[in-house]
């Protein structure tokens, strides 16, 4: 095998400023996604995420300018996500330089709109962003159900069941959150990572929980995702990008250094 | 000032390539265009594309590019990437069997549903992320050192019927060809634009490739 398992560092996009802090002490601006895009690139990450949590909608080209610079100067793959809602939502991202969208809650409120997309532009920019939390009991089979409204909201329909039905709609990638480990830094929920990734044979990414590098490895070896996403460790600059994939490579993982 | 015309038929993501083109080298002139008297007045031809090969060989009939295509591929620098690629082969069995350009003969086929790893987990599909490429001697290879890693998303590979055709290959978990080469043309089933240092100094050597091989 010779395919590296991808680190995609994520950033949360707010009015075109990075939110929930970056800190590192050789940046100017740590609020300036373009300056921190550029950092990770040199780093090695293996994709950018941008997720735009713009809460009013006249505010949403700034995500526009915002990855037309960021694709004017970094030369790996870009993915856009929140408030993907329409077609023209991800013609105006992937002409601003965007490879891939993140289509979440408008795929839980109308399916056939990933159908749609992935018809008109293809399933390789189709990433479907499945936002997920445990509802079974100790002791019960596990079940996952599809929350919506940043985990407030449950649908009641069940997340392995809804991987399948994403791809068989055309989507080209799972971007796998679980709600429960989001924020806690205790590691993927690697038995939803595995339940899914097991399920459907279309590449996932692992999300929500990583605190440090073994949850990395862990999101892989035993979550059998093919690869892990992470915010909050890359930006406090706790672990860089490379240390990172030294370390899943030291744990056997195959990785672009 | 050098010129190069990346080939607009409503497939992909121009502006990528656009951007990384004009990055490359910051000195010529792209052109992205579906006009058949831009694309052969450029010094240099990219045809990209991504997306389903039915609807790229529909779109380039509707938009009467295949003789410009066939044209510029025969005088001028050309570089072909991922459905700009495939779509050089004699036909695709992608939505049930496609003819396409035919300017290599060969097929493109899907990778199997059945495919594993040596640890024999399923592989997935599509191949999606950075492998490693082995080169044959070519000259757009220059200053890029053998096994780098680029940037795939693909579920179709060609299979050239010329084992001289074959420029590189990658492994998934067989050896498929990832690049071909005839004379003044170069295509690559992987993405230059998005692969980094070593996909920028590919589109560097293009830009100054002459057409020979």
């Amino acid at each position: 095998m010779s395919l590296a398992k991808r680190i995609i560092p994520c950033l949360d996009v707010d009015n075109g400023r990075v939110v929930k802090g970056v800190q590192f002490v050789d940046i100017r601006d740590a609020g300036d996604p373009v300056e921190i895009a550029r950092r990770y690139d040199q780093e090695g990450a293996d994709e950018i995420t941008f997720l735009d949590i713009t809460a009013t909608h006249d505010n949403r080209d700034t995500i526009v300018h915002v990855v037309e610079q960021v694709a004017s100067e970094v030369f790996i793959p870009l993915t856009v996500g929140g408030g993907i809602r329409v077609l023209d939502d991800i013609r105006r991202m992937l002409n601003a330089g965007a490879d891939k969208v993140g289509i979440n809650s408008a795929a839980v409120f109308r399916p056939e709109f990933v159908q749609e997309a992935a018809d008109k532009f293809g399933s390789q920019c189709i990433v479907v962003a499945i936002d997920a939390k445990k509802v079974s009991q100790d002791g019960e089979e596990n079940r996952w159900e599809i929350f919506t409204h940043g985990g407030r909201k449950p649908t009641g329909i069940n997340a392995v069941e809804w991987a399948v039905k994403m791809k068989a709609f055309g989507a080209g990638e799972i971007l796998l959150t679980s709600m429960d480990r989001d924020g806690t830094k205790s590691g993927f929920d690697l038995a939803l990572t595995r339940a899914i990734s097991e399920a459907v044979n279309i590449p996932v990414i692992a999300s929500g929980g990583v605190g440090n590098l073994d949850h990395l490895a862990d999101g892989i070896i035993e979550g059998k995702a093919d690869a892990v996403l992470a915010a909050s460790i890359f930006h406090f600059g706790e672990y860089t990008i490379e240390q990172a994939k030294r370390h899943m490579q030291s744990r056997g993982i195959e990785v672009r250094l | 000032m050098s010129s190069v015309a990346v080939i607009d038929y409503g497939m992909g993501n121009l502006h990528s390539i656009a951007k990384a083109l004009q990055h490359a080298n910051p000195g010529i002139t792209v052109h992205i265009s579906a006009d058949a008297d831009i694309i052969e007045n450029a010094d240099r031809v990219v045809f990209p594309g991504v997306g389903a090969m039915r609807d790229c060989m529909h779109a380039l009939h509707e938009l009467n590019l295949i003789d410009v295509i066939k044209q510029t591929a025969r005088d001028k620098p050309f570089l072909g990437i991922c459905l700009g690629m495939q779509a050089l082969l004699t036909d695709s069995e992608e939505n049930g069997g496609i003819a396409c350009i035919n300017l290599f003969p060969g097929h493109v086929r899907r990778f199997a549903d059945s495919i594993k790893d040596a640890q024999d987990q399923p592989l997935k599909i599509p191949h999606m992320g950075w492998n490693r490429v082995k080169q044959k001697p070519h000259p757009l290879w220059q200053d890029i050192p053998q096994d780098s890693r680029f940037y795939f998303v693909h579920s179709y590979f060609v299979t050239p019927d010329s084992e001289q055709a074959s420029v590189a290959t990658s492994d998934y978990p067989q050896p498929f060809t990832c690049a071909i080469a005839k004379d003044n043309v170069f295509a690559v089933q992987f993405h230059p634009e998005k692969s980094q240092t070593v996909g920028l100094q590919l589109l560097q050597n293009f830009l100054r490739w002459d057409g020979a091989a």
